[in-house]
């Protein structure tokens, strides 16, 4: 197992309002992996998604915690994990369905895709009724310094 | 995150400034929604030159803003959007619906 070179934890309230603040957050620890503008953007962009999954679908009409953990490796390897301890997904895979969405007529139902194409790989365990890890990876590419 | 909503000739222009995401999304909903209520445009142009950031929320929005002129007879139009908002747009595959994108 590679040991993470750095990690971050982060505890925030399911409050839409920290959407912004989880992925800049998320964006400013990566920094250090010295990531191209493209990737930073990817990695917000699903970022925003899980947290945006844990306010609207996981805590759906309470406010829980949500808990972001990110790591960096060496390889250059980001790992971030967000959970919740919301309600659940009942069907993973149904949920992760292009356009499927319990959300009503303004959600796209396209976090899980979007989070799909913008990352390297995207892992979702949930327990109905206990909540969901959703733990995303993301190669940075190593590059020459100047 | 804001709208500066404009009129003019049956085309209603939404220059949307800031980040999209579902915080935002409800505002920019609701401003949109009463000013087309109101004006009954022929045309909606959203205007992302100034969008810094969007996620699949505004997929959502903009969606949404889709099923309501074309529920009034009129077309949309998407401008201005940078390549990072152009790949959450293609993911949704607007352009099937006849939403042009410039």
């Amino acid at each position: 197992m590679e040991k993470p070179i750095n990690e971050m934890r982060l505890v925030i309230p399911s409050r839409s309002s920290n959407e912004s603040f989880a992925r800049v957050a998320v964006a400013s620890f990566v920094a250090q992996l010295d990531p191209t503008l493209d990737e930073l953007s990817d990695i917000k962009t699903a970022v925003s998604e899980a947290v945006t999954n844990c306010i609207v679908h996981g805590y759906r009409d309470t406010i829980g915690s949500i808990y972001i953990n990110a790591r960096i490796y060496a390889s250059g390897k980001l790992s971030v994990k967000i959970r919740d301890t919301g309600c659940g997904i009942t069907d993973v895979r149904q949920a992760m369905e292009p356009l499927f969405t319990t959300g009503g007529s303004d959600r796209s139902g396209l976090g899980f895709t979007v989070m799909e194409s913008f990352t390297d790989k995207l892992k979702v365990r949930s327990n109905p009724g206990k909540g969901t890890t959703v733990t995303l990876e993301k190669f940075i590419e190593r590059r020459e310094r100047g | 995150m804001s709208a500066d909503i404009s009129f003019l000739d049956g085309v209603m222009t939404v220059r949307l400034s800031g980040e999209i995401d579902h915080h935002s999304a409800a505002d920019l909903r609701d401003s949109i929604d009463s000013a087309a209520e109101r004006q009954n445009p022929k045309k909606l142009i959203l205007d992302f030159s100034r969008v810094g950031f969007m996620d699949s929320s505004g997929i959502g929005l903009i969606m949404g803003r889709y099923r309501l002129i074309k529920e009034m007879g009129g077309s949309l139009s998407i401008l201005g959007a940078s390549d990072a908002i152009k790949r959450v747009i293609k993911l949704a595959g607007l352009e099937r619906l006849g939403i042009a994108i410039a």
